[in-house]
């Protein structure tokens, strides 16, 4: 289309004014969108009588946490773009730009299997619930699903099963609770949920106007949403049965890279270019927190929470992993260690430890330093029982000596 | 889909950076340049490293030099400054030169140079004979290597290197040695010495959207004949229309006021802070620390810890979403013999996870055990959702018994589940592991709940207590 060459022939008046009216009515179409966007706005803050941080000054810090790498992973020959957890906690499948998908045994470090797709750019992968399966797909616009096989010896690519086909690449994929069921988000703008046995198509999701970069389902048992984030800057939330957007959010500055839903499904975290990463709440249906330094100036490309929901992780284009205070919006940790981007993030399933894939080929596992991490917060503690000891006693000794003075008085009025 | 819209994206990228270059390079607040003479020579336009790990420290939210020291090098990674004796691209602490680059060389221009602008500007350095310019082995390497792809357009080349020589000699002497070293600078970015980060390497789904956006913006405007503009625009006119009607829907949705949001959030991350495995340190130890597995072999096991347990009592979603919880909440519906309604929503759910091939049959055989007239297991919904259920029965989908299924989870959710959570049964569980617990724990100043287990995963404050 847009390649076609102009032909030169003159333009037919009556053409001419049907295309000045319909430029007219779309002009006219776009200022009522602004209006209601605006009065979206409104809407939202006329029930923004407080902010996060402001509540949560009553909850006791966390001091400073001092994080530790436990396991580094070495095999990937290229970038690594994507990693999953596999439900055992231990298990991990992660894929790179070379095109290899490895799964490893993170615990004891050793391979367990290893596919290479015949694309190169592997953008997305993600490890069945049930264990016995991993996704994956990149630039070939496709997602693939694997069976993994107990025989070591057996070639995974040939049980290789194609499910999902877009007309742009593949930029995150996820099953839904079930082995049966893939998510995918791409490059051609939609998000779309496929039958993985029969490869058809169950749903699909449009909304995005640009790239749809990353998404994640809602943690529920009984909901059925998930939440998409693209290059339009926009953080939308779907119904997966009907289809439709039920919320958007549009705050972020650049492309939102990573979402990732709250432990308890009522609110989202995205990650974003523009260096920053920020809290949604679906209830209040805003934005609740920003989470950025000025001294943060390189992009966010992925985004995890700890178990409970109050530490959030930021995997950084400037090769460090920060760790957020999510009620207070302060930063308690800083990881350095990878030598290039961190271009993937995500917690164990039973909150353990973290890990992180990076372009310097090399995937880690990290953990909270439980002995210094206590150690910051236990001197507060020490300070203050040892400034209420001092203060015991220099208040008894006033009291002493007031007594002593009480005494000498009542003695004098003896006399 | 992609406009001008790209370029701006990746402008407004790197602004974050070029405001911070701006800062240090303004003249009242930003970092001091000066000449220094050095032997028979001058050096113009520098500032030390130090000097910049001082004033990142001094203007910007740094804590430590360490930071300072990251951001900076990485900054002269990217090429917004550079250490003038060095390919390397780093950031010391000591009074190594720094130069600023040359605008015209940010990387956020976004050009990509190609090969035959790095053999033109290797073999203008050959030409040049001056100690301080010779070229270093990677680069003597690459110029060789260059020489053998382009053996044919070698003559065109060189002419071009020798055009550039002479535009160089002409210039002011300082100048040169600024320019040469910015210029140098620019391909130590773009062609790195090899071991470093190549700072350029681009995110593939990025650089799809920065490539051309010039091209297409030509091509809608001039070249593209009336009806398939007039395409263009209802497309366009589609979509507004359908961004209007959800904007009209979702502007007078019910929303929470913040405050009763904050609470909420709160009130979560307070009630799970014991299980957080960062918060609290897991009993016995995290596996990942001390190389033992005990931790993950219990939570395999039938016998659900107190910790565990007490979970369930959050709300039902915890029990549904453990698999012992689920059997326990099954065997206590089973005592009472009203069973059905658990069974049913698990069978929902299990529907739901079935390839969409097998959907039709279980829909029939849901609808036989569980709602059909004269039902083995019947369940009671509202009639509303009877009567919608039979009509999806007739053409099974995998959202066939979503109303019922709702149904059902509201009635469990506010009249069996608490009933469970007040059972003996309940009760006996979380009970169980208590006394074996107390012996082992020791009362602690700080914490209440604390672990006794003084491993690499134990707590300072508790070995503290021991010495108090």
């Amino acid at each position: 289309v847009l390649n076609f060459k102009y032909r030169g022939s003159p333009l037919i008046p009556e053409m001419a004014t049907q295309e000045v009216q319909l430029n007219e009515t779309l002009a006219h179409l776009k200022t009522e969108s602004e209006t209601l966007k605006s009065k979206l706005e409104e809407e939202r803050a006329k029930l923004h009588d407080v902010e996060l941080h402001q509540v949560a000054e009553k909850v006791e810090g966390l001091g400073q946490f001092v994080m530790k790498t436990r396991r580094t992973l070495k095999g990937h020959g290229n970038k690594v773009l994507c990693m999953d957890w596999c439900k055992d906690k231990r298990r991990i499948v992660s894929s790179s730009q070379d095109g290899k998908v490895i799964v490893w045994d993170a615990f004891t470090t050793n391979k367990e299997h290893a596919v290479t797709m015949p694309c190169t750019w592997v953008m997305a992968c993600a490890y069945a619930p049930s264990g016995c399966a991993v996704a994956c797909g990149g630039l070939d616009n496709k997602c693939s699903v694997y069976p993994l096989s107990l025989d070591k010896n057996e070639n995974l690519a040939a049980k290789k099963k194609s499910v999902a086909m877009h007309t742009n690449y593949l930029s995150a994929c996820s099953f839904t609770n079930s082995d049966m069921q893939i998510l995918t988000s791409s490059g051609d703008g939609t998000c779309a949920l496929w039958d993985v046995e029969s490869g058809q198509l169950l749903q699909s999701f449009h909304g995005h106007a640009a790239d749809v970069l990353c998404l994640d389902l809602a943690p529920s048992e009984t909901g059925n949403t998930f939440v998409s984030g693209g290059c339009d800057k926009k953080a939308n939330v779907w119904d997966m049965r009907s289809g439709q957007c039920i919320q958007s959010f549009e705050t972020h500055e650049s492309d939102i890279n990573s979402v990732r839903y709250y432990p308890s499904g009522d609110a989202f975290a995205s990650g974003s270019d523009d260096a920053t990463c920020r809290l949604y709440d679906l209830r209040a249906d805003r934005e609740v927190a920003i989470y950025s330094k000025e001294s943060i100036i390189f992009g966010v490309s992925s985004v995890d929470f700890s178990l409970s929901g109050r530490l959030l992780f930021g995997g950084y284009n400037d090769y460090t992993i920060n760790v957020w205070d999510v009620l207070k919006g302060t930063r308690v940790s800083i990881l350095f260690g990878h030598e290039n981007r961190v271009s993937t993030l995500r917690v164990s399933p039973d909150g353990t430890a973290f890990s992180t894939g990076s372009w310097d080929h090399t995937l880690r596992v990290c953990d909270d330093c439980y002995f210094l991490s206590n150690l910051t917060t236990l001197q507060p503690r020490v300070t203050f029982l040892v400034t209420s000891c001092n203060v015991c006693c220099f208040s008894l000794f006033f009291f002493f000596l007031s007594d002593l003075g009480l005494r000498m008085r009542t003695q004098r009025m003896k006399w | 889909h992609v406009t001008n819209d790209a370029n701006q994206r990746a402008l407004s990228k790197e602004w974050q950076k070029s405001d911070i270059i701006a800062r240090m390079q303004d003249e009242k607040s930003g970092i001091p340049i000066r000449t220094v003479k050095s032997f028979l020579t001058k050096i113009p336009s520098v500032f030390s490293g130090s000097e910049i790990v001082q004033w990142m420290i001094k203007n910007l939210d740094i804590e430590d030099q360490v930071e300072a020291l990251h951001l900076g090098t990485l900054m002269a990674a990217h090429g917004y400054f550079f250490p003038i004796s060095d390919h390397v691209l780093t950031l010391k602490d000591d009074g190594t030169f720094y130069r600023f680059q040359t605008p015209y060389f940010w990387p956020s221009n976004c050009w990509e140079p190609e090969n035959t602008d790095y053999a033109v500007y290797l073999c203008k350095r050959t030409m040049q004979n001056k100690a301080r310019l010779e070229l270093a082995d990677y680069e003597a390497e690459s110029l060789a290597r260059l020489q053998r792809a382009f053996a044919r357009k070698w003559e065109f080349i060189f002419m071009q290197a020798e055009a550039q020589a002479k535009v160089d000699k002409k210039r002011d002497k300082i100048e040169r040695k600024i320019l040469d070293s910015q210029e140098r600078a620019f391909w130590d970015v773009h062609r790195p010495v090899p071991g470093c980060v190549n700072t350029t390497e681009v995110d593939i789904k990025k650089s799809s959207r920065m490539k051309n956006p010039h091209k297409t913006r030509k091509v809608v405007g001039v070249l593209l004949p009336f009806l398939l503009r007039s395409r263009l625009i209802t497309m366009k006119h589609r979509r507004e229309q359908t961004g209007l009607l959800f904007l009209a829907v979702i502007v007078n949705r019910h929303r929470l006021k913040m405050s009763k949001v904050a609470e909420s959030l709160l009130a979560y991350t307070e009630q799970y802070v014991e299980y957080d495995p960062f918060l609290t340190p897991p009993d016995p130890s995290n596996p990942w620390i001390s190389d033992d597995t005990t931790l993950w072999e219990l939570e395999a096991s039938k016998e659900p810890g107190q910790q565990r347990v007490k979970r369930w009592a959050f709300g039902i979603d915890e029990v549904f979403k453990d698999p012992v919880g689920r059997e326990q909440f099954l065997k206590f519906l089973e005592s009472e013999f009203s069973s059905e309604n658990l069974r049913f929503w698990l069978a929902v759910q299990e529907l739901k996870k079935r390839p969409i091939r097998e959907v039709p049959t279980r829909v029939q055989e849901i609808w036989q055990e569980f709602l059909a007239p004269g039902a083995p297991s019947a369940i009671n919904v509202d009639s509303k959702s009877y009567a919608k259920t039979t009509q999806n029965v007739k053409d099974p989908g995998r959202y066939a018994f979503e109303d019922a299924q709702e149904h059902i989870y509201k009635l469990m959710k506010s009249d069996s589940y608490s009933r469970f959570i007040r059972s003996s049964a309940y009760q006996e569980l979380l009970q169980a592991k208590k006394k074996v617990q107390n012996t082992k724990s020791f009362p602690s100043l700080f914490t209440p709940s604390c672990s006794d287990k003084y491993s690499t995963g134990g707590r300072a404050d508790v070995v503290l207590l021991r010495y108090l």
